[in-house]
Protein backbone atom coordinates (compact mmCIF):
# COMPACT_ATOMS: atom_id res chain seq x y z
CA UNK A 1 0.00 0.00 0.00
CA UNK A 2 2.69 2.16 1.23
CA UNK A 3 4.31 1.66 -2.06
CA UNK A 4 2.01 2.34 -4.24
CA UNK A 5 1.17 5.48 -2.73
CA UNK A 6 5.16 6.00 -3.68
CA UNK A 7 4.70 5.23 -6.95
CA UNK A 8 1.44 7.08 -7.38
CA UNK A 9 2.95 10.96 -6.29
CA UNK A 10 5.29 11.70 -8.81
CA UNK A 11 3.38 9.29 -11.74
CA UNK A 12 -0.12 10.78 -11.50
CA UNK A 13 2.17 14.51 -11.03
CA UNK A 14 3.85 13.72 -14.54
CA UNK A 15 0.79 12.34 -16.24
CA UNK A 16 -1.51 15.66 -15.19
CA UNK A 17 1.49 17.87 -15.74
CA UNK A 18 3.29 16.51 -18.56
CA UNK A 19 1.58 13.84 -20.68
CA UNK A 20 -2.26 15.57 -20.22
CA UNK A 21 -1.04 18.99 -21.88
CA UNK A 22 0.43 17.21 -24.49
CA UNK A 23 -2.95 15.46 -25.34
CA UNK A 24 -4.03 19.30 -25.02
CA UNK A 25 -1.79 20.30 -27.65
CA UNK A 26 -2.66 17.55 -29.88
CA UNK A 27 -6.14 18.43 -29.90
CA UNK A 28 -6.01 21.81 -30.30
CA UNK A 29 -3.84 21.52 -33.00
CA UNK A 30 -7.20 19.38 -34.77
CA UNK A 31 -8.76 22.07 -34.22
CA UNK A 32 -10.41 24.90 -35.69
CA UNK A 33 -9.24 28.51 -35.51
CA UNK A 34 -11.84 31.65 -33.82
CA UNK A 35 -11.43 35.06 -33.23
CA UNK A 36 -13.02 34.25 -29.71
CA UNK A 37 -10.62 33.68 -26.49
CA UNK A 38 -9.99 31.30 -25.87
CA UNK A 39 -9.56 31.34 -29.47
CA UNK A 40 -10.18 27.54 -30.48
CA UNK A 41 -13.28 25.36 -30.75
CA UNK A 42 -12.81 21.94 -29.50
CA UNK A 43 -13.91 19.57 -32.59
CA UNK A 44 -15.64 16.79 -30.77
CA UNK A 45 -17.28 15.90 -27.79
CA UNK A 46 -16.28 13.28 -25.89
CA UNK A 47 -19.91 11.62 -25.15
CA UNK A 48 -20.01 11.16 -29.17
CA UNK A 49 -17.52 8.46 -28.40
CA UNK A 50 -14.55 7.44 -30.38
CA UNK A 51 -16.27 6.80 -33.68
CA UNK A 52 -17.47 10.69 -34.20
CA UNK A 53 -14.16 11.68 -32.50
CA UNK A 54 -11.80 10.74 -35.72
CA UNK A 55 -14.82 11.71 -37.99
CA UNK A 56 -14.65 14.95 -36.68
CA UNK A 57 -10.12 14.80 -36.84
CA UNK A 58 -9.48 17.75 -39.13
CA UNK A 59 -6.07 18.18 -40.41
CA UNK A 60 -6.87 21.38 -41.79
CA UNK A 61 -3.93 23.28 -39.79
CA UNK A 62 -1.16 20.42 -40.50
CA UNK A 63 -1.92 21.19 -44.34
CA UNK A 64 -1.98 24.75 -43.74
CA UNK A 65 1.85 24.19 -42.74
CA UNK A 66 2.67 22.23 -46.04
CA UNK A 67 0.80 24.91 -48.00
CA UNK A 68 2.55 28.84 -46.57
CA UNK A 69 6.42 27.89 -47.29
CA UNK A 70 6.96 29.84 -44.12
CA UNK A 71 6.58 26.59 -42.04
CA UNK A 72 8.72 24.38 -43.84
CA UNK A 73 11.25 26.92 -44.50
CA UNK A 74 11.53 27.23 -40.70
CA UNK A 75 11.98 23.97 -40.19
CA UNK A 76 14.68 23.25 -42.75
CA UNK A 77 16.60 26.81 -41.24
CA UNK A 78 16.29 24.97 -37.76
CA UNK A 79 17.75 22.09 -38.97
CA UNK A 80 20.43 23.81 -40.92
CA UNK A 81 21.58 26.29 -37.94
CA UNK A 82 21.50 23.69 -35.98
CA UNK A 83 23.62 21.38 -37.90
CA UNK A 84 26.15 23.62 -38.99
CA UNK A 85 26.50 25.16 -34.97
CA UNK A 86 26.84 21.64 -33.90
CA UNK A 87 29.75 21.30 -36.17
CA UNK A 88 31.44 24.91 -34.92
CA UNK A 89 30.68 24.15 -31.58
CA UNK A 90 32.72 20.49 -31.81
CA UNK A 91 35.15 22.00 -33.67
CA UNK A 92 36.11 24.75 -30.82
CA UNK A 93 34.93 22.46 -27.98
CA UNK A 94 37.19 19.78 -28.63
CA UNK A 95 40.43 20.87 -28.40
CA UNK A 96 39.74 22.35 -25.04
CA UNK A 97 38.50 19.14 -24.14
CA UNK A 98 41.66 17.53 -25.35
CA UNK A 99 43.86 19.67 -23.35
CA UNK A 100 41.82 19.87 -20.41
CA UNK A 101 41.93 15.75 -20.69
CA UNK A 102 46.26 16.36 -21.20
CA UNK A 103 46.76 18.45 -18.28
CA UNK A 104 48.52 17.99 -15.14
CA UNK A 105 45.99 16.15 -12.58
CA UNK A 106 45.93 18.90 -10.13
CA UNK A 107 44.50 21.72 -12.75
CA UNK A 108 41.73 19.46 -13.30
CA UNK A 109 39.23 20.38 -10.89
CA UNK A 110 39.90 23.50 -11.24
CA UNK A 111 39.92 23.36 -14.86
CA UNK A 112 36.60 21.40 -15.07
CA UNK A 113 34.79 24.40 -12.58
CA UNK A 114 35.77 26.79 -15.02
CA UNK A 115 33.67 25.06 -17.49
CA UNK A 116 30.88 24.89 -15.67
CA UNK A 117 31.01 28.16 -14.09
CA UNK A 118 29.25 30.09 -17.59
CA UNK A 119 26.34 26.92 -17.20
CA UNK A 120 25.69 28.51 -13.80
CA UNK A 121 25.46 32.09 -15.09
CA UNK A 122 22.52 33.03 -17.08
CA UNK A 123 21.69 32.00 -20.32
CA UNK A 124 20.00 35.19 -21.10
CA UNK A 125 23.02 37.55 -19.76
CA UNK A 126 25.24 35.39 -22.05
CA UNK A 127 23.54 36.14 -24.61
CA UNK A 128 22.94 39.32 -24.13
CA UNK A 129 26.93 40.09 -23.37
CA UNK A 130 26.98 39.22 -26.67
CA UNK A 131 24.51 42.02 -28.28
CA UNK A 132 27.13 44.61 -26.94
CA UNK A 133 30.10 42.96 -28.40
CA UNK A 134 28.35 42.41 -32.14
CA UNK A 135 26.92 45.65 -32.83
CA UNK A 136 27.92 48.08 -35.30
CA UNK A 137 29.56 50.50 -32.09
CA UNK A 138 30.70 47.15 -30.53
CA UNK A 139 33.15 45.81 -29.14
CA UNK A 140 34.50 43.82 -31.38
CA UNK A 141 34.30 46.46 -34.58
CA UNK A 142 36.01 48.87 -32.49
CA UNK A 143 39.02 46.52 -31.74
CA UNK A 144 39.26 45.36 -35.31
CA UNK A 145 38.96 49.03 -36.55
CA UNK A 146 41.83 49.69 -34.08
CA UNK A 147 44.17 46.88 -35.16
CA UNK A 148 42.94 48.19 -38.94
CA UNK A 149 41.54 45.19 -39.78
CA UNK A 150 38.62 46.37 -41.08
CA UNK A 151 38.05 49.86 -42.22
CA UNK A 152 34.13 50.33 -42.14
CA UNK A 153 32.48 48.61 -39.13
CA UNK A 154 30.91 44.69 -39.71
CA UNK A 155 27.12 44.26 -39.60
CA UNK A 156 27.17 41.13 -37.34
CA UNK A 157 24.38 41.53 -35.11
CA UNK A 158 21.40 40.58 -36.67
CA UNK A 159 22.46 38.22 -38.29
CA UNK A 160 22.66 34.17 -38.95
CA UNK A 161 26.38 34.81 -38.41
CA UNK A 162 25.48 36.29 -34.91
CA UNK A 163 23.06 33.46 -34.49
CA UNK A 164 25.55 31.13 -34.97
CA UNK A 165 28.34 32.95 -32.37
CA UNK A 166 25.92 33.02 -29.79
CA UNK A 167 24.96 29.15 -30.04
CA UNK A 168 28.22 28.25 -29.51
CA UNK A 169 28.93 29.90 -26.99
CA UNK A 170 26.30 29.18 -25.10
CA UNK A 171 26.15 26.04 -25.93
CA UNK A 172 30.47 24.87 -25.24
CA UNK A 173 30.05 23.55 -22.02
CA UNK A 174 27.78 21.08 -23.36
CA UNK A 175 30.49 19.77 -26.34
CA UNK A 176 33.42 20.21 -23.96
CA UNK A 177 32.41 17.99 -20.71
CA UNK A 178 31.04 14.94 -22.44
CA UNK A 179 34.11 14.93 -24.94
CA UNK A 180 36.24 15.33 -22.09
CA UNK A 181 35.20 12.46 -20.04
CA UNK A 182 35.99 10.60 -22.71
CA UNK A 183 39.29 11.78 -23.38
CA UNK A 184 40.10 11.44 -19.84
CA UNK A 185 39.54 7.86 -19.69
CA UNK A 186 42.16 7.18 -22.79
CA UNK A 187 44.68 5.04 -21.92
CA UNK A 188 47.89 7.31 -22.97
CA UNK A 189 50.12 4.48 -23.35
CA UNK A 190 48.05 3.58 -26.87
CA UNK A 191 48.99 6.61 -28.11
CA UNK A 192 52.63 5.80 -27.46
CA UNK A 193 51.85 2.87 -28.63
CA UNK A 194 50.79 3.75 -32.08
CA UNK A 195 53.69 6.65 -32.22
CA UNK A 196 56.07 3.31 -31.60
CA UNK A 197 55.07 1.40 -34.18
CA UNK A 198 55.40 4.38 -36.87
CA UNK A 199 52.16 6.54 -36.79
CA UNK A 200 52.87 10.32 -37.07
CA UNK A 201 51.91 12.52 -34.13
CA UNK A 202 48.71 13.69 -36.20
CA UNK A 203 47.91 10.17 -37.44
CA UNK A 204 47.79 8.81 -34.35
CA UNK A 205 45.51 11.04 -33.16
CA UNK A 206 42.93 10.59 -36.14
CA UNK A 207 43.53 7.02 -35.50
CA UNK A 208 43.60 6.24 -32.22
CA UNK A 209 42.54 9.31 -29.95
CA UNK A 210 39.26 10.16 -32.34
CA UNK A 211 37.78 6.52 -32.73
CA UNK A 212 37.98 6.21 -29.09
CA UNK A 213 36.68 9.19 -28.15
CA UNK A 214 33.40 8.99 -30.57
CA UNK A 215 31.38 8.08 -27.92
CA UNK A 216 32.04 11.88 -26.00
CA UNK A 217 31.59 13.14 -29.47
CA UNK A 218 28.42 12.00 -30.37
CA UNK A 219 26.55 12.27 -26.86
CA UNK A 220 28.29 16.26 -27.47
CA UNK A 221 26.54 16.78 -30.19
CA UNK A 222 23.18 15.52 -29.54
CA UNK A 223 23.75 17.90 -26.39
CA UNK A 224 24.17 20.84 -28.94
CA UNK A 225 22.24 19.65 -31.92
CA UNK A 226 18.47 18.79 -29.92
CA UNK A 227 18.37 21.96 -27.86
CA UNK A 228 19.20 24.34 -30.43
CA UNK A 229 16.49 22.72 -33.08
CA UNK A 230 13.39 24.59 -30.40
CA UNK A 231 15.56 27.18 -29.22
CA UNK A 232 13.93 31.00 -29.01
CA UNK A 233 16.31 33.20 -27.27
CA UNK A 234 19.11 33.21 -29.55
CA UNK A 235 17.41 34.03 -32.95
CA UNK A 236 14.93 36.43 -31.35
CA UNK A 237 18.24 38.56 -29.70
CA UNK A 238 20.72 37.94 -32.12
CA UNK A 239 19.29 37.18 -35.20
CA UNK A 240 17.82 39.59 -37.66
CA UNK A 241 14.38 39.42 -39.61
CA UNK A 242 15.61 37.23 -42.23
CA UNK A 243 16.72 34.25 -39.36
CA UNK A 244 14.61 31.50 -39.50
CA UNK A 245 14.25 28.99 -36.58
CA UNK A 246 11.02 27.00 -35.92
CA UNK A 247 11.37 28.01 -31.86
CA UNK A 248 10.51 31.66 -32.55
CA UNK A 249 7.91 31.14 -35.67
CA UNK A 250 6.01 28.85 -32.80
CA UNK A 251 6.32 31.87 -30.08
CA UNK A 252 5.11 34.47 -32.76
CA UNK A 253 2.21 32.07 -34.15
CA UNK A 254 0.75 31.93 -30.64
CA UNK A 255 1.58 35.65 -29.17
CA UNK A 256 1.23 37.83 -31.86
CA UNK A 257 -0.79 36.15 -34.18
CA UNK A 258 -2.82 34.55 -31.55
CA UNK A 259 -3.41 30.99 -33.73
CA UNK A 260 -3.64 28.15 -31.03
CA UNK A 261 -4.38 25.85 -33.58
CA UNK A 262 -1.81 26.86 -36.02
CA UNK A 263 0.90 26.56 -33.34
CA UNK A 264 -0.27 23.71 -31.53
CA UNK A 265 0.23 22.42 -34.89
CA UNK A 266 3.50 23.77 -35.38
CA UNK A 267 4.64 22.39 -32.06
CA UNK A 268 3.24 18.97 -32.70
CA UNK A 269 5.66 18.54 -36.56
CA UNK A 270 8.33 20.14 -34.20
CA UNK A 271 7.99 17.15 -31.69
CA UNK A 272 8.27 14.23 -34.65
CA UNK A 273 11.45 16.19 -35.84
CA UNK A 274 13.07 15.97 -32.43
CA UNK A 275 11.60 12.12 -32.03
CA UNK A 276 14.55 10.92 -34.54
CA UNK A 277 17.28 12.28 -33.19
CA UNK A 278 16.29 11.70 -29.54
CA UNK A 279 15.36 7.86 -30.15
CA UNK A 280 19.22 7.82 -32.03
CA UNK A 281 20.60 9.38 -28.68
CA UNK A 282 18.93 6.83 -26.62
CA UNK A 283 20.32 4.26 -28.46
CA UNK A 284 24.46 5.59 -28.16
CA UNK A 285 23.48 6.21 -24.30
CA UNK A 286 22.30 2.50 -24.72
CA UNK A 287 25.57 1.23 -26.40
CA UNK A 288 27.99 3.07 -24.07
CA UNK A 289 26.47 1.94 -21.18
CA UNK A 290 27.03 -1.95 -22.12
CA UNK A 291 30.62 -0.94 -23.26
CA UNK A 292 31.31 0.61 -20.37
CA UNK A 293 29.95 -2.79 -17.98
CA UNK B 1 53.93 15.36 -14.82
CA UNK B 2 54.78 16.68 -18.17
CA UNK B 3 53.64 20.38 -19.07
CA UNK B 4 51.14 21.32 -21.78
CA UNK B 5 52.49 21.33 -25.06
CA UNK B 6 51.92 24.54 -26.55
CA UNK B 7 49.42 23.65 -28.68
CA UNK B 8 47.18 22.54 -25.56
CA UNK B 9 48.62 25.71 -24.33
CA UNK B 10 46.60 27.87 -26.80
CA UNK B 11 43.80 26.13 -27.25
CA UNK B 12 42.91 26.55 -23.05
CA UNK B 13 43.85 30.21 -23.40
CA UNK B 14 41.74 30.96 -26.31
CA UNK B 15 38.89 28.85 -25.15
CA UNK B 16 38.90 29.92 -21.70
CA UNK B 17 39.15 33.86 -23.14
CA UNK B 18 36.68 32.76 -25.23
CA UNK B 19 34.09 31.75 -22.28
CA UNK B 20 34.84 34.94 -20.24
CA UNK B 21 35.98 37.93 -22.26
CA UNK B 22 32.29 38.78 -22.83
CA UNK B 23 31.01 38.58 -19.30
CA UNK B 24 34.24 40.61 -18.03
CA UNK B 25 33.03 43.10 -20.82
CA UNK B 26 29.55 43.30 -19.49
CA UNK B 27 31.10 43.66 -15.83
CA UNK B 28 33.05 46.58 -16.91
CA UNK B 29 30.43 48.25 -18.84
CA UNK B 30 28.74 47.98 -15.88
CA UNK B 31 30.54 50.37 -14.24
CA UNK B 32 30.52 53.11 -17.16
CA UNK B 33 29.58 56.69 -16.69
CA UNK B 34 27.89 57.09 -20.19
CA UNK B 35 24.32 55.86 -21.24
CA UNK B 36 26.00 54.30 -24.55
CA UNK B 37 27.11 51.05 -23.39
CA UNK B 38 30.23 51.15 -26.15
CA UNK B 39 32.13 54.39 -25.30
CA UNK B 40 33.82 54.64 -22.09
CA UNK B 41 33.46 57.82 -20.13
CA UNK B 42 34.44 56.84 -16.80
CA UNK B 43 33.79 55.50 -13.81
CA UNK B 44 30.36 55.49 -12.48
CA UNK B 45 28.08 52.92 -10.12
CA UNK B 46 25.26 55.42 -10.86
CA UNK B 47 23.59 52.20 -12.44
CA UNK B 48 23.45 49.83 -9.67
CA UNK B 49 21.60 53.05 -7.51
CA UNK B 50 19.22 53.28 -10.53
CA UNK B 51 18.83 49.80 -10.50
CA UNK B 52 17.62 49.64 -7.20
CA UNK B 53 15.52 52.12 -7.59
CA UNK B 54 13.32 50.28 -10.18
CA UNK B 55 10.68 48.73 -8.41
CA UNK B 56 9.76 46.86 -11.37
CA UNK B 57 13.15 45.55 -11.06
CA UNK B 58 12.67 44.58 -7.53
CA UNK B 59 9.22 42.99 -7.87
CA UNK B 60 10.37 41.12 -10.54
CA UNK B 61 13.54 39.83 -8.25
CA UNK B 62 11.45 39.01 -5.63
CA UNK B 63 9.14 36.75 -7.69
CA UNK B 64 11.62 34.97 -9.23
CA UNK B 65 13.29 34.07 -5.97
CA UNK B 66 9.89 33.18 -4.18
CA UNK B 67 9.27 30.65 -7.40
CA UNK B 68 12.87 29.22 -7.71
CA UNK B 69 12.65 28.52 -3.64
CA UNK B 70 9.24 26.79 -3.42
CA UNK B 71 9.37 25.00 -7.47
CA UNK B 72 13.02 23.72 -6.49
CA UNK B 73 12.05 22.34 -3.17
CA UNK B 74 8.97 20.79 -4.26
CA UNK B 75 11.21 19.81 -7.56
CA UNK B 76 13.51 17.98 -4.76
CA UNK B 77 10.63 16.12 -2.96
CA UNK B 78 9.03 14.47 -6.14
CA UNK B 79 12.51 13.96 -8.29
CA UNK B 80 13.78 12.04 -5.32
CA UNK B 81 10.51 9.93 -4.43
CA UNK B 82 10.53 9.47 -8.67
CA UNK B 83 14.51 8.14 -8.67
CA UNK B 84 13.42 6.15 -5.43
CA UNK B 85 10.85 4.79 -7.44
CA UNK B 86 13.23 3.83 -10.87
CA UNK B 87 15.75 2.21 -8.87
CA UNK B 88 14.19 0.26 -5.99
CA UNK B 89 10.87 0.63 -7.11
CA UNK B 90 10.72 -2.93 -9.13
CA UNK B 91 8.24 -3.88 -11.50
CA UNK B 92 4.65 -2.02 -11.49
CA UNK B 93 2.09 -1.04 -14.05
CA UNK B 94 3.48 1.32 -17.00
CA UNK B 95 6.73 1.91 -15.33
CA UNK B 96 8.27 2.13 -19.13
CA UNK B 97 5.92 5.33 -19.60
CA UNK B 98 7.31 6.52 -15.78
CA UNK B 99 10.62 6.32 -17.05
CA UNK B 100 9.71 8.39 -20.32
CA UNK B 101 8.22 11.45 -18.69
CA UNK B 102 10.92 11.05 -16.13
CA UNK B 103 13.39 11.69 -19.63
CA UNK B 104 11.20 13.27 -22.26
CA UNK B 105 11.26 16.63 -20.67
CA UNK B 106 14.54 17.29 -20.52
CA UNK B 107 14.91 17.08 -24.08
CA UNK B 108 11.66 18.67 -25.11
CA UNK B 109 11.79 22.19 -26.20
CA UNK B 110 10.74 25.18 -23.76
CA UNK B 111 8.66 26.17 -26.67
CA UNK B 112 6.68 22.74 -26.65
CA UNK B 113 6.39 22.54 -22.81
CA UNK B 114 5.83 26.21 -22.59
CA UNK B 115 2.78 26.58 -24.44
CA UNK B 116 1.46 22.90 -23.50
CA UNK B 117 0.72 23.74 -20.14
CA UNK B 118 -0.45 26.96 -20.67
CA UNK B 119 -3.25 25.16 -22.67
CA UNK B 120 -3.53 22.95 -19.51
CA UNK B 121 -4.21 25.95 -17.07
CA UNK B 122 -6.42 27.58 -19.68
CA UNK B 123 -8.49 24.25 -20.26
CA UNK B 124 -8.75 23.63 -16.04
CA UNK B 125 -9.45 27.37 -15.46
CA UNK B 126 -6.53 28.12 -13.55
CA UNK B 127 -5.21 31.98 -13.29
CA UNK B 128 -1.99 32.39 -14.11
CA UNK B 129 0.40 33.83 -12.07
CA UNK B 130 2.80 32.69 -9.57
CA UNK B 131 0.89 29.12 -8.73
CA UNK B 132 1.31 28.39 -12.13
CA UNK B 133 4.64 29.33 -12.78
CA UNK B 134 5.58 27.12 -9.49
CA UNK B 135 3.66 24.13 -10.72
CA UNK B 136 5.71 24.31 -14.56
CA UNK B 137 9.33 24.39 -12.88
CA UNK B 138 8.08 21.72 -10.49
CA UNK B 139 7.53 19.72 -13.30
CA UNK B 140 10.16 20.25 -15.76
CA UNK B 141 12.73 20.43 -12.87
CA UNK B 142 11.91 17.51 -10.73
CA UNK B 143 13.34 15.81 -14.08
CA UNK B 144 16.45 16.77 -14.02
CA UNK B 145 16.69 16.11 -9.95
CA UNK B 146 15.43 12.62 -10.16
CA UNK B 147 18.27 11.83 -12.96
CA UNK B 148 20.85 13.53 -10.43
CA UNK B 149 19.45 11.06 -7.42
CA UNK B 150 18.76 8.22 -9.19
CA UNK B 151 22.57 7.89 -10.40
CA UNK B 152 23.90 8.33 -7.15
CA UNK B 153 21.02 5.93 -6.12
CA UNK B 154 22.68 3.60 -8.45
CA UNK B 155 25.73 3.42 -7.43
CA UNK B 156 24.76 2.95 -3.45
CA UNK B 157 25.59 -0.34 -2.23
CA UNK B 158 21.59 -1.96 -1.67
CA UNK B 159 22.88 -4.30 1.73
CA UNK B 160 23.47 -1.14 3.78
CA UNK B 161 18.96 -0.51 3.80
CA UNK B 162 19.00 -4.24 3.89
CA UNK B 163 20.99 -4.52 6.94
CA UNK B 164 19.02 -1.70 8.28
CA UNK B 165 16.03 -3.47 7.77
CA UNK B 166 17.17 -6.34 9.65
CA UNK B 167 17.52 -4.66 12.17
CA UNK B 168 14.30 -4.01 13.29
CA UNK B 169 13.94 -0.23 10.93
CA UNK B 170 10.55 0.35 9.33
CA UNK B 171 10.91 1.15 5.55
CA UNK B 172 10.47 4.50 6.32
CA UNK B 173 13.67 4.69 9.12
CA UNK B 174 15.43 2.92 6.96
CA UNK B 175 15.43 5.62 4.30
CA UNK B 176 15.47 8.30 7.00
CA UNK B 177 18.10 7.18 8.73
CA UNK B 178 20.45 5.50 5.71
CA UNK B 179 19.79 6.42 2.63
CA UNK B 180 18.77 9.63 3.24
CA UNK B 181 22.43 10.29 4.27
CA UNK B 182 24.17 8.47 1.85
CA UNK B 183 22.10 10.42 -1.34
CA UNK B 184 22.48 13.21 0.72
CA UNK B 185 25.23 14.99 -1.31
CA UNK B 186 23.12 14.36 -4.52
CA UNK B 187 19.88 15.68 -3.16
CA UNK B 188 21.77 19.13 -2.46
CA UNK B 189 23.13 19.43 -5.81
CA UNK B 190 19.48 18.30 -7.80
CA UNK B 191 18.02 21.16 -5.10
CA UNK B 192 20.81 23.67 -6.64
CA UNK B 193 20.24 22.82 -10.03
CA UNK B 194 16.51 22.91 -9.87
CA UNK B 195 17.18 26.22 -8.34
CA UNK B 196 19.30 27.74 -10.97
CA UNK B 197 17.29 26.42 -13.80
CA UNK B 198 14.34 27.99 -12.15
CA UNK B 199 16.04 31.62 -11.92
CA UNK B 200 17.37 31.04 -15.47
CA UNK B 201 13.93 29.98 -17.09
CA UNK B 202 11.98 32.38 -19.49
CA UNK B 203 10.55 30.68 -22.17
CA UNK B 204 8.77 28.25 -19.91
CA UNK B 205 8.09 31.55 -17.66
CA UNK B 206 6.79 33.57 -20.58
CA UNK B 207 3.77 30.95 -21.26
CA UNK B 208 2.91 30.76 -17.67
CA UNK B 209 2.82 33.78 -16.33
CA UNK B 210 0.05 35.99 -16.14
CA UNK B 211 0.21 40.10 -15.66
CA UNK B 212 0.18 39.60 -12.01
CA UNK B 213 4.17 37.80 -11.85
CA UNK B 214 6.21 38.80 -13.60
CA UNK B 215 10.17 36.81 -13.71
CA UNK B 216 13.19 38.50 -13.36
CA UNK B 217 14.51 37.05 -17.22
CA UNK B 218 10.68 38.12 -18.51
CA UNK B 219 11.83 41.70 -17.78
CA UNK B 220 15.03 41.37 -18.94
CA UNK B 221 14.08 40.23 -22.04
CA UNK B 222 11.81 42.67 -22.61
CA UNK B 223 14.20 45.15 -21.83
CA UNK B 224 16.87 43.51 -23.33
CA UNK B 225 15.18 43.59 -26.73
CA UNK B 226 15.12 47.24 -27.37
CA UNK B 227 18.75 47.06 -27.35
CA UNK B 228 21.60 47.36 -24.77
CA UNK B 229 21.01 49.16 -21.71
CA UNK B 230 23.55 50.10 -18.76
CA UNK B 231 20.95 49.37 -16.18
CA UNK B 232 21.15 45.40 -17.42
CA UNK B 233 24.46 45.27 -17.62
CA UNK B 234 24.50 46.30 -13.84
CA UNK B 235 22.08 43.80 -12.92
CA UNK B 236 23.91 41.27 -15.19
CA UNK B 237 26.98 41.88 -13.23
CA UNK B 238 25.45 41.39 -9.97
CA UNK B 239 24.26 38.17 -10.91
CA UNK B 240 27.40 36.61 -12.19
CA UNK B 241 28.93 38.28 -8.66
CA UNK B 242 26.37 35.88 -6.96
CA UNK B 243 27.02 32.69 -8.96
CA UNK B 244 31.05 32.93 -8.88
CA UNK B 245 30.89 33.22 -5.04
CA UNK B 246 28.45 30.67 -5.19
CA UNK B 247 30.19 28.03 -6.62
CA UNK B 248 33.73 29.17 -5.75
CA UNK B 249 32.45 28.45 -2.09
CA UNK B 250 30.86 25.24 -2.78
CA UNK B 251 33.97 24.20 -4.33
CA UNK B 252 35.92 25.03 -1.48
CA UNK B 253 33.78 23.54 0.92
CA UNK B 254 33.53 20.35 -1.42
CA UNK B 255 37.59 20.18 -1.51
CA UNK B 256 37.76 20.85 2.04
CA UNK B 257 35.18 17.84 3.12
CA UNK B 258 37.70 15.65 0.62
CA UNK B 259 41.00 16.81 2.25
CA UNK B 260 39.25 15.82 5.62
CA UNK B 261 37.73 12.60 4.68
CA UNK B 262 41.30 11.19 3.04
CA UNK B 263 42.98 12.47 6.79
CA UNK B 264 40.07 10.22 8.33
CA UNK B 265 40.95 6.80 6.46
CA UNK B 266 45.11 7.89 6.83
CA UNK B 267 44.14 8.30 10.22
CA UNK B 268 41.52 4.58 10.41
CA UNK B 269 44.78 2.69 8.26
CA UNK B 270 46.99 4.01 10.90
CA UNK B 271 45.15 2.62 13.90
Amino acid sequence: MRRFVLIAIPYVWLLALFLVPFAIVFKISLSDYAVSIPPYVPKFDPENGLRALIAALDFENFIWLTEDDLYWKAYLSSLKIALISTFFTLLAGYPIAYAMARAPAEWRPTLMMLVILPFWTSFLIRVYAWMGILSNEGFLNQFLMWTGVISEPLTILNTNSAVYIGIVYTYLPFMILPVYSALERLDGSLIEAAEDLGCSRLSAFWLVTIPLSKTGIIAGCFLVFIPVLGEFVIPSLLGGSDTLMIGKVLWEEFFSNRDWPVASAVAVVLLLLLVIPIVLFQRNQQKQQEAGQ
Amino acid sequence: MKRLSWFNAVSLTLGFAFLYIPMVILVIFSFNESKLVTVWAGFSTKWYGELFQNEAFLNAAWVTIKVAVFSSTMATVLGTIAAYVMVRGGRFMGRTLFSGMIYAPLVMPEVITGLSLLLLFIGIGLDRGVLTIVLAHTTFSMCYVSVVVSSRLVTFDRSLEEAALDLGCSPAEAFRLVTLPIIAPAVISGWLLAFTLSLDDLVIASFTSGPSATTLPIKIFSAVRLGVSPEINALSTIMIAIVTVGVITASLVTKHQMVRQKREEQAAERA
